[in-house]
């Protein structure tokens, strides 16, 4: 399971430009690149934005504040805003707890972190309906006493909280194993408060890869799609999110509209890709300052 | 070392609350997988996998998972080597879009991958010219599958490709090697561990991706239906044993595919002589 640790960042670079090489390799493997970057990546970007405003301004601007895309928004924040700084909490707790102690049964607890990377988010959204939903274990429950979860914001939180589950967690294990406590020991034996150990010594030195992970969760929260789809019922104006509005909207022939809403989560895409640089930009500063 | 570890603060509630989320979220939502699909019995169970259409499901989902994870091989492999190797203008700009299939939203994918290869559109009309339709059939669950994995093989080689020892491709070139050679010897042997996972990440996630596949697949049961789909729609049948036992038998075949390609990768590490 350890084999995933890396990928989701790349690695800092060098640049080299290697003598030995054949120019002609070069400049083809290069334009071969830059092509499947192109047609894979760049292309599907400009669509969304040519077919967005395909017909006109101001069918673009009618489709972004209609009500219910309105509606939409608010439930994708609303959801961000509950899912994101709970799993960010998760996150701090279960790295603190694998990266500083050794204890039994820590190795499955890791995979179990890492094990909604590996499940199907509709098999993700599926699992809440059995428990929750009305021929479910605790369903009839719940619904019963006015807090219906399927089919309801809290069948959307649960959905979302598990894909996004292991975003932190995993930014921060492999991060603070590499750190190692020392200082942190320091600090508790030079008589500083746990609060204060963290705040002072352990934040301060996670906080940018804690921004990664932070930054990758919100996007998924915000743009998933099966889980949520599978427990939320769709109902326009109550349970649906702005990726399923881009689904409805788009299975009812209004491409354009489709696509409008689509630009808010490009949009919500190509933010999270910047900020990204800009984290990995400066943790790498951090770790040039640290060794140097 | 522990006894030195004792030393910090936090233990029991940090493992407490970790504990407490992963149950919660994790793990009694999969036991609730494995006991519903116990409540049936064996030939009900049989009856529901040995399904005609679920049957053709899961080849369509593996063939196109498939197919798409092993092309990414090489256009991962290619896109990679490229932006570790070759001095490229806004190199920057085009690393950080790799991650672009991770952060966009699925269903944003899978609506513009669908108009783009749609026989009218963008691309579909230079396939349309040639006869071969690509949305709507396996080839357009393929592409989106290859666009959903193209960023798992170029993260995992990036780094790899980084740490490479320079200075045995030099030895291996002034020591008479073509550059082929050198290709397959030097440099394929260590980068096989990498390709593997990024592979067998791009094939996992091809298994289940939903939200970038069901717009481009057209959903024609026998031909272009993939399982996460058919399990969507036994829940809307309220068929609730029938999308667990698939969903379970989903969840087991790529845990198993999973532990092939890792024992795949101890063997092809040990025979390199590689960590």
């Amino acid at each position: 399971m350890s084999t995933t640790q890396n990928i989701l960042r790349p690695a800092q670079r060098t640049d080299m430009a290697p003598a030995e090489s054949i120019p002609w390799v070069r400049y083809a493997l290069s334009t071969l690149a830059l092509l499947i970057i192109a047609l894979f990546l760049i292309l599907p970007l400009v669509a969304v934005l040519f077919e967005a405003f395909r017909e006109g301004v101001g069918a673009y601007v009618d489709a972004i504040t209609d009500p219910y895309t309105g509606h939409a928004i608010l439930l994708t924040l609303i959801t961000a805003l509950i899912c994101v700084p709970l799993n960010t909490l998760f996150g701090i707790a279960a790295a603190w707890c694998i990266a500083r102690f050794q204890f039994p049964g820590r190795s499955l607890l890791t995979t179990l972190i890492d094990l909604p990377f590996s499940v199907s988010p509709v098999i993700a959204g599926l699992v809440f309906i059995l428990i929750f939903g009305s021929q479910g274990w605790f369903g009839g429950w719940f619904a019963g006493h006015g807090f219906p979860i399927i089919f309801a914001l809290p069948g959307i939180v649960l959905a979302t909280m598990f894909v996004t589950l292991p975003f932190v967690a995993r930014e921060l294990i492999p991060l603070m194993q590499e750190q190692g406590a020392e200082q942190e020991e320091a600090s508790i034996m030079l008589g500083a408060s746990a609060w204060r150990m963290f705040w002072t010594i352990t934040l301060p030195r996670i906080k940018w890869g804690l921004l990664y992970g932070i930054i990758l969760c919100n996007a998924r929260a915000m743009g998933e799609f099966g889980a949520v789809s599978v427990v939320s019922g769709h109902i326009r104006g109550a349970t649906n999110t702005l990726p399923l509005h881009v689904e409805i909207l788009y299975n009812e022939y209004q491409f354009s509209a489709a696509f409008a809403v689509a630009t808010l989560l490009a949009g919500l895409a190509i933010v999270t890709l910047i900020i990204k640089s800009i984290v990995e930009w400066r943790q790498q500063r951090q770790w040039e300052n640290a060794s140097s | 070392m522990s006894q030195r570890r004792s030393l910090l603060p936090g233990f029991g509630l940090s493992l407490g609350v970790t504990v407490f989320t992963v149950s919660l979220l994790v793990l009694i939502p999969l036991l609730a997988l494995v006991t519903k699909s116990a409540e049936l019995s064996l030939g009900e169970l049989w009856h529901t996998l040995a399904d005609r259409r679920v049957l053709a499901a899961f080849r369509v989902s593996f063939s196109t998972a498939f197919a798409a994870a092993f092309l990414n091989l090489f256009l991962g492999l290619i896109v990679a080597w490229v932006l570790v190797r070759y001095p490229l203008p806004l190199k920057r700009a085009w690393d950080s879009l790799i991650d672009l299939p991770f952060a966009l939203p699925t269903a944003v994918a899978g609506i513009v991958l669908t108009t783009l290869y749609s026989p009218n559109g963008w691309l579909g009309q230079f396939f349309a010219e040639l006869g071969i339709r690509v949305a709507f059939t396996p080839l357009g669950i393929t592409i989106a599958l290859i666009f959903i994995g193209l960023p798992f093989v170029v993260r995992t080689v990036e780094p790899v490709l980084q740490d490479l020892d320079r200075q045995q491709e030099e030895a291996s070139t002034s020591l008479g090697a073509s550059r082929w050679q050198t290709f397959r010897r030097v440099l394929l042997p260590p980068l096989v561990p990498a390709l593997l996972t990024g592979f067998s990440l791009a094939f996992a996630r091809g298994l289940g991706e939903y939200g970038s596949v069901i717009f481009i697949a057209g959903n024609m049961p026998m031909k272009s239906e993939i399982v996460p789909l058919l399990i969507v729609t036994k829940l809307e049948q309220y068929n609730y044993p029938g999308a667990t036992v698939i969903a379970l038998a989903s969840l087991v075949v790529a845990f198993v595919m999973l532990l092939i390609i890792n024992g795949l990768q101890q063997w092809t590490r040990q025979r390199t002589g590689r960590d």
